[in-house]
């Protein structure tokens, strides 16, 4: 087991927050067509008040943590939070759109020591990754900001949300990180917003293409490996947990509002009101969230995919019930394997499914 | 012979979690857990006490080690971490001393 693998087993017995991702603001200088915020500011937590929370987030034994919006750089004490964050000896890490990001900036982020600098690039065409950010010379300036990041020696990652505005452009973009020495992560999920409106997921690319990406050696290395058929979940998946939300990490709004998970919209406290460690050991809600055991979902518990599956509990509660199943995973599961979910088999909403029309006498 | 002095680098993250200090190098993403007598030492490395005196007065006097095992452990660990930016290392005290104050942040 690595020292990383053993630290999350230690917190998880603990009971502490290892990762924290804080949300400095909702502004953004880009309106992406998928994005699931409100980019209005409606009481952003004060210079004080972020103080505050980064001590109690040190206190509370939080190692890793994560800065990101909205865009950060919108916020005009960014530079003095990213300092404080590092004088407590967080593991910082910063996702931006990287277009106020200079040579001034990237020096001032390496010589703080932040770890790591996540910047979204939808494709390699300025065409089509400016429309999707709906601000003119995004692409360039983004791809500008690497550049900096890198000279200055900063880890950097290109994050690439799939959707069906640029599904065919990964490649481009693989290509791109691969020329600035930037890392690549590739992502297929577009969330609802999260006031609930799901009219975004009409952005989520179809299953057949799904299938491609999940073939593709330079998405996920090891073709043969990443699509094989699940095998049999064991006890061990059964008494697991469905993910570190609520166990090892939580969310934080530029409100002040505490959920498990960026993408689990179950308020669980707000730290303008309460400790935070009083409202992650204390809250029903978190306490909730926490006691799911996979064997306790009711349809996932007898999915042959359980101990292989994606499923993200936020997603499936923002689709009704936090123990029930997240379509959007059961439909990367099935194009990654080929088999039917038990959820899709409930419904009857996969093509093998359908093809049941005879039922043999007993 | 030379004293040698240590002091805790500030481009590190640290964090004390169960007893144990989990630190990794900003400089090159090395992970180390450190067990609780290099956790002693690196709470002590202030940049101004020698490292004998360390290992004299927080190994020795705390646990039951022979002063000889003591040292050789307290070289080995101080050249690894050292190595990795994670501690600094001179035979004369360091003036400048990391402002990050706050590894040791309680376990909850």
């Amino acid at each position: 087991m690595s020292l990383l693998a053993e630290m999350n087993e230690k917190a998880l017995a603990l009971g502490v927050p290892l990762s924290v991702h804080l949300d400095l603001t909702y502004r953004c200088n880009e309106r992406c067509i998928h994005c699931y915020l409100d980019h209005d500011d409606r009481g952003e937590m004060t210079t004080a008040e972020m103080e505050s929370v980064l001590d109690q987030l040190a206190d509370a034994g939080v190692f890793f943590l994560t800065f990101s919006g909205g865009e950060v750089f919108l916020r005009r004490d960014f530079f003095h939070l990213v300092e404080y964050a590092r004088r407590l000896l967080f593991n910082l890490k910063l996702k931006t759109n990287g277009v106020m990001i200079g040579d001034e900036e990237a020096r001032r982020l390496r010589e703080l020591g932040v770890e790591q600098v996540q910047l979204s690039v939808y494709s390699h065409r300025e065409e089509v990754h400016d429309a999707i950010t709906k601000l003119p010379g995004s692409l360039k300036r983004t791809v500008e900001a690497v550049r900096h990041l890198r000279a200055h020696g900063l880890k950097v990652t290109i994050a690439n949300v799939l959707m069906t505005a640029n599904s065919f452009d990964n490649g481009g973009v693989i290509s791109l990180a691969n020329k600035l020495g930037a890392f690549y992560t590739v992502d297929p999920t577009v969330t609802p917003k999260l006031d609930g409106d799901t009219s975004l997921l009409s952005l989520r690319i179809p299953g057949e293409e799904l299938h491609e990406v999940f073939r593709d050696e330079r998405v996920v290395n090891n073709v043969e490996e990443f699509c094989a058929p699940p095998t049999k979940p064991g006890a061990d998946v059964m008494e697991g947990y469905p993910c570190s939300a609520g166990h090892t990490a939580c969310y934080i709004s530029p409100y002040g509002d505490v959920y498990p998970c960026v993408q689990f919209p179950l308020p669980t406290g707000n730290v303008r009101r309460q400790n935070f460690l009083d409202i992650w050991r204390g809250s029903p809600q978190m306490k909730e969230v926490r006691s799911i055991q996979i064997k306790d979902l009711p349809v996932c518990s007898t999915c042959s995919h359980a101990g292989s599956c994606t499923r993200c509990p936020g997603l499936a509660f923002m689709e009704g019930n936090m123990r029930g199943p997240s379509s959007a995973d059961c439909e990367k599961s099935f194009q990654r394997t080929g088999i039917p979910t038990a959820n899709m088999a409930l419904r009857g909403a996969s093509p093998a499914a359908r093809l049941v029309q005879i039922q043999l006498p007993a | 012979m030379a004293e040698t002095y240590i002091a805790r680098s500030t481009a590190i993250a640290a964090r004390l979690i169960g007893g144990e200090m989990m630190i990794m190098s900003a400089v090159d993403s090395t992970f180390f857990t450190l067990n609780e007598v290099a956790t002693v030492i690196w709470h002590s490395a202030d940049g101004q006490t020698p490292l004998a005196e360390i290992i004299e007065r927080q190994v020795c006097g705390a646990f039951d080690v022979q002063p000889e095992r003591a040292k050789a452990d307290a070289d080995r660990f101080v050249a690894e971490l050292s190595q990795h930016g994670v501690l600094l290392v001179s035979d004369r005290p360091i003036a400048a001393a990391p402002s990050g104050e706050s590894p040791a942040s309680p376990t909850p």
